[in-house]
């Protein structure tokens, strides 16, 4: 099948996400190291080509699960800048009224199942959001964001199984970042996680993860190929982690260390963000075009900011309203 | 004696356990560079062979500790955060907690499972349970709940070198406090509460991460003419139930606080076991200050109204003593 090449406005639309992305968690970390935000923040920043390349591929209705590095997943998916921030910022406007934060923003109605702070926690959630497109006979595909980390979680074996078995429209995207929180994947993961995917027949697609459009044109096989009821396919893709495991892990790590800065300082020549920032501009795309777009997701960043600011604190009570429907704790 | 934090006297207790017996061995997820502060500086002094960091595969860790036991080794798991002992749960409630029965007494668990347990730094709900009482009630494992430094240190030297499956759970949700810790081998037997402070009007039992705010509620009472008594269980498998009894005879008035959710609360049994077996000494009903039957909101205003605090300690134990 020869890959599709994106148009010119395609081009520029993942652009224009992955760059809302990068500026909502540039805002983030500085909010962060402000002491603006209560608890832990993981950051994307490095890996947006990722959510951004898959997402493009995906309708509305289709569903995804997230992780704790959720944001990127979260915006590419359509979800609402505002209302992430107010969340993370705790507030009683956020999308999930505050009682989930950073880790756990979600948004159904979007099909954003969640960001999780269990890891491995979307693989079965995804599988049965799967099976239950197949059993209703509709044509939602679902899509299971995960780390190399969580490809170790005896689940992803079962969930790969089990889909490939039943032929269920499920899409697994493996963002191999190197690390999983202070330990580098080599030491924790044998074999290449790609091959388990095989074991299972399952399609494998591995893609330079930093390049939005190796993974736009992956997503799109394997979407199509899910969505016309082939059975799963599996991507992974190759990325770094630029910030920390958490902002703020310096505390954590109290003078120890897992990586090299000459390593991040190389993966930072391989922006993703940038990377396609040249690929517009070699197709003539004008700067000033490129800066407009900027401008304007600015000025989206702030307005989120300004209405997380605004926003009263959540409700205090809530959560004894929210563990039951319709039922008191 | 020496002022030490409490994630430091685990550290030590470690190290001594380490270098006293070749056969206890340490893993989990990131324990190298100890993401949990715990660990730190296992690896340098005992190499990959005793302490190793694990892939994230917590139903494998808890399942292989049962067989590292089997095998010979003393196994001390961690589990970072004791939400992930649900991501475990499986070989913790059907192997762990039962094959000494199941195998006529043969097979013998020595594990010790720490995990970091509690509220109060908006990690949100799957980062800040308090789920003990699941582990109790699981009936063959030991749950140990230190709230200082040295009951940290002595209580997880004794759970290293116990011969059953026991929990450690750490409060340190909120930094870890500082205490004194003796020196050498200090060690803190299980089933043996301690009197925190005394006092004559009410009876304070308090619960792991719960015994620095109940210490600070006891103060508050004083200042308003109450003397409280405030006794930590120290462990809640076993339980030290006579010396609970004894405290209930001694005033009559019980407050038991626990950053449990209410509902089958460590509390919540605490206050059954008084009801049964000290009624008669009782002057007013026995009360549990609890997380309600929620889980933790991320929101700090929201988790704040969740965690037991001074002031609702001191509120309910006023209205116990002068019921
Ligand atoms: C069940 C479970 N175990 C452990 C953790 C602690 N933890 C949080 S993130 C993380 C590493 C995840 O690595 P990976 O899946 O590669 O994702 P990345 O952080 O690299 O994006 C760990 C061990 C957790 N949140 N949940």
């Amino acid at each position: 099948m020869p890959t599709t090449e994106p148009s010119r406005a395609e081009l520029l639309a993942l652009y224009e996400r992955m760059l809302l992305i990068r500026r909502m968690e540039e805002r983030l970390r500085a909010d962060a190291a402000a002491g603006n935000l209560p608890g832990a923040v993981h950051l994307y920043i490095g890996q947006e080509a990722i959510a951004t390349g898959v997402c493009a591929q995906l309708r509305a209705t289709d569903l995804i699960t997230s992780t704790h590095r959720g944001h990127g997943h979260f915006l590419a998916k359509g979800g609402d800048p505002k209302a992430m921030m107010a969340e993370i910022w705790a507030k009683r406007t956020g999308i999930c009224r505050g009682m989930g934060g950073s880790m756990h923003v979600a948004d159904f109605s979007k099909g954003i199942l969640g960001a999780n702070g269990i890891v491995g926690g979307g693989f079965a959630i995804a599988t049965g959001a799967a099976l239950a497109s197949k059993l209703l006979h509709d044509t939602r595909v679902a899509v299971a964001f995960f780390g190399d980390g969580a490809a170790n979680q005896g689940v992803f074996m079962e969930c790969l199984n089990v889909s490939s078995l039943w032929k269920l429209p499920l899409l697994l995207v493996c963002e191999h970042n190197q690390f999983s929180e202070f330990t580098p994947s080599q030491d924790i993961t044998s074999g290449d996680i790609a091959d388990r995917a095989r074991a299972f027949k399952i399609p494998t697609t591995v893609v330079d993860g930093n390049d939005v459009v190796a993974v736009w044109q992956a997503a799109g096989e394997a979407v199509g190929r899910a969505r016309s009821g082939e059975g799963p396919c599996f991507i992974q893709a190759h990325t770094y982690r630029i910030q920390g495991h958490l902002e703020a892990e310096d505390l954590f790590l109290a003078g120890g260390k897992y990586r090299e800065k000459h390593e991040i300082d190389a993966w930072r020549q391989r922006d993703p963000v940038e990377r396609q920032q040249q690929r517009l501009l070699a197709a003539g795309v004008r700067p000033d075009d490129l800066q407009a777009i900027d401008a304007r997701i600015g000025r989206v960043v702030e307005e989120a900011v300004k209405f997380a600011v605004e926003s009263e604190p959540a409700d205090s009570d809530l959560a004894l309203e929210l563990m039951f429907v319709g039922q008191k704790a | 004696m020496a002022r030490k934090r409490y994630t430091h006297a685990i550290n030590e207790a470690l190290i001594e356990e380490m270098s006293r017996d070749p056969r206890v061995i340490v893993y989990g997820e990131d324990v190298e560079l100890a993401i949990m502060g715990d660990t730190r500086g296992l690896l340098d002094r005992f190499g990959r062979e005793r302490i190793r960091n694990t892939p994230i595969c917590e139903a494998t860790l808890t399942g292989m500790a049962v067989g590292a036991a089997a095998a010979g080794c003393r196994v001390v798991v961690h589990m970072m955060f004791s939400n992930f002992i649900y991501t475990g749960f499986d070989a913790i409630a059907n192997q762990m907690a039962k094959l000494h029965l199941m195998t006529g007494g043969q097979a013998v668990m020595p594990i010790t499972i720490i995990a970091a347990y509690g509220g109060g730094a908006s990690n949100a709900a799957q980062h800040s349970d308090s789920g003990y009482p699941a582990l109790v009630n699981l009936g063959g494992v030991n749950v140990a709940m230190p709230a200082t430094p040295a009951d940290a240190k002595g209580l997880l030297k004794s759970a290293i070198r116990g011969n059953n499956p026991t929990f450690f759970m750490e409060a340190i949700g909120r930094g870890g406090e500082m205490g004194e810790v003796p020196d050498g081998d200090y060690t803190v037997p299980f089933g043996k509460a301690a009197t925190a402070r005394e006092g004559r009007d009410v009876t304070l039992i308090a619960i792991g991460s719960m015994l620095k705010p109940t210490l600070e509620a006891a103060k508050k009472l004083e200042a308003a003419g109450i003397q409280a008594e405030v006794i930590d269980p120290r462990t809640l498998v076993p339980l030290d139930e006579e010396a609970l009894i004894a405290a209930a005879r001694k005033t009559g008035r019980i407050v038991v606080v626990d950053e449990a959710r209410d509902r089958c609360s460590a509390a919540s049994h605490i206050a059954a076991v008084l009801a049964d077996k000290a009624f008669g000494a009782l002057k007013a009903p026995v009360k549990r200050v609890t997380v309600p039957n929620v889980c933790m909101p991320y929101a700090p205003n929201a988790e704040k109204r969740m965690i037991p605090d001074a002031d609702r300690i001191a509120r309910i134990a006023t209205e116990t003593a002068r019921a």
